[in-house]
């Protein structure tokens, strides 16, 4: 049910060799961390607050730069193609939306900033608020909007410009729990549909095993990652597996895991 | 499995806040009416006072009186008041055009920002009747001196709010932008500038006032040095004659004018605001 080894087989998409990073103030938020993501796969970030997991998104993302080791894209294609498939979509922990625009104008951000007008973007917009069913909704404002709807329309966002990997920086830590479990369902059915890698960072031990492939626990600071556990549940999963007895142990093994990566 | 039919929990939120309509209606006469009553009892005991204590119109005139100079003087008062406003409104139009680009400009760069803003500030903190004698000898032309006295007064609220706006665009967004390839064009002009509306628009409202005050103050000085068209000048005249009822009749065309510019540019805040800033949305 469980395997210690990460699944080699899968071509990866990106991978972190040896990557630190040591921030200007001299915190050390990372050290020698190792991961290597598969094409395709969902893989959690698990660890206490503070453990580098959002760091570790920052620098796939490109936002920062690692002061250690390297970061590798196994492209299939080469010089423009490659920057193309490389396409990273990223979800804050916050929705992020502009106040003063549209949930329609917001999803459009994106392709707008690559030089798409409002029509020649629309049929992909609308695509993605429809994928996560805000398409009533494309001319409300984000104020107007509860704390999923937010959510909704920031995932819609990176998922308009179609994005080979999305990165999820604790998105659903702010919402209520019937909320979470929800957009929780709603994100794999997405995953399933649209074949992307997901790199989710989480401190909740149930929300990695509900949602990932593959957990990768994480060290107090610096942060490095000490664990690979293999959800071995096939997909699609349902509220069945939420409470299934297979779930518990596999969140207890986890949280075995995490206490030993806290140090306790 | 539709997304549709499992919204319901979110969709609560998504219609508008009932208060009731009644309740709203309620607020908004008191709104109007209450300031009202307090400036019919002010006049009413003003009116009083004159009339009682038998006070002579030279000291201080029924406010009648006033209202009645305004219309009997307007041959005078008038062309004032519209040199006064002139000047008013062509400084703020510049302060507002100057204080933008002065903004963006700081904010471009920290190294241009540390450099020029407390140069900024000095212009700011000086008392503008200490420069005035200095623009009075540098500039020739009368209506260059005023004009320039009430810009330098107007211009730095829109500079220092805007500056603020420009810089306080949700850095998530900014990463964002950043994650996107957004030009600095681009993240200037769809990030940074909707972030500065409501600072900018603040001080505007702080500026409309204050290029009222400048160039009234500027008239002031520049009059007893022997030009005069506007209200200041009206006012300074009127002192000299002890024809008080015209002067409180251009106070009150100035105090008018500043209560309109307020109004005006608040209504603009609320139409810019009004979808998604919460100073301009109602619950």
């Amino acid at each position: 049910m469980l395997n210690a080894s990460p699944a080699e087989s899968a071509e990866a998409i990106v991978s972190l060799d040896g990557v630190g990073k040591t921030f200007d103030n001299g915190t050390r938020a990372l050290a020698g961390v190792d991961l290597r993501i598969g094409r395709g796969e969902f893989l959690s970030l698990l660890g206490p607050s503070g453990c580098g997991k959002s760091t570790i998104l920052r620098l796939i993302a490109g936002l920062d730069e690692p002061t250690e080791g390297t970061i590798t894209w196994h492209d299939r294609a080469t010089g423009r193609a490659a920057q193309r498939e490389r396409n990273v979509g990223f979800v804050f922990q916050e929705p992020t939306l502009m106040p003063w625009a549209t949930v329609f104008d917001n999803a459009w951000l994106p392709l707008r900033l690559k030089g798409m007008t409002r029509s020649s973007a629309e049929a992909q917009i609308m695509t993605a608020l429809e994928s996560v069913g805000l398409a009533d909704f494309r001319n409300a404002y984000p104020r107007e909007l509860s704390g999923g709807m937010k959510m909704r329309v920031s995932i819609a966002r990176a998922l308009a410009t179609d994005p080979s990997i999305l990165l999820m920086d604790e998105p659903f830590a702010a919402l209520d729990e019937i909320t979470r479990f929800r957009l929780n369902d709603d994100l794999l059915r997405l995953w399933a549909d649209k074949g992307w890698t997901v790199v989710f960072v989480t401190h909740s031990v149930f929300e990695s095993v509900y949602l990932s492939a593959r957990i990768a626990v994480m060290t107090n600071r610096p942060g490095r990652i000490a664990a690979d556990i293999v959800v071995d549940e096939p997909f699609p999963r349902t509220e069945a597996f939420r409470t299934s007895p297979k779930n518990g142990e596999i969140a207890r093994i986890t949280s075995e895991a995490l206490h030993r990566a806290m140090g306790e | 499995m539709s997304l549709a039919a499992r919204r319901e929990s979110d969709e609560a939120a998504a219609t508008a806040p009932s208060l009731s309509e009644r309740r709203r209606r309620t607020d908004k006469m008191l709104r109007i009416g209450l300031p009202l009553v307090v400036l019919a009892a002010f006049v009413a005991l003003w009116d009083a006072i004159v009339v009682i204590n038998a006070i002579p119109t030279y000291i201080l005139p029924r406010p009648w009186l006033v209202l009645a100079t305004i219309v009997n003087d307007w041959a005078i008062l008038g062309p004032s008041l519209f040199n006064t406003l002139a000047i008013t409104l062509l400084a703020l139009a510049l302060a507002t055009v100057g204080g933008v680009l002065l903004a963006i400009a700081l904010t471009q760069s920290r190294v241009v920002e540390y450099s020029f803003f407390p140069i900024a500030v000095v212009l700011q903190v000086t008392p503008i009747v200490a420069i005035f004698p200095l623009i009075n000898i540098y500039v020739e032309n009368d209506l260059a001196k005023i004009l320039l006295c009430a810009w330098i007064v107007a211009f730095f609220p829109i500079l220092s709010n805007t500056t603020l706006g420009l810089n306080s665009a949700d850095h998530n967004l900014r990463d964002l932008y950043r994650l996107y390839g957004a030009s600095r064009w681009q993240t200037l002009r769809y990030l940074r500038l909707p972030a500065a509306m409501p600072y900018f628009l603040g001080g505007l409202r702080i500026a409309g006032g204050l290029a009222l005050i400048g160039a009234v103050v500027a008239e002031f000085v520049a009059g007893a040095s022997g030009f005069g068209t506007g209200l200041a000048s009206r006012i300074i005249e009127s002192g000299y004659r002890l024809n008080i009822p015209r002067l409180f009749a251009a106070l009150l065309l100035i105090s008018a004018s500043g209560i309109v510019i307020y109004v005006l540019l608040s209504l603009l805040s609320n139409r810019i605001l009004g979808k998604w800033h919460e100073s301009a949305t109602r619950r």
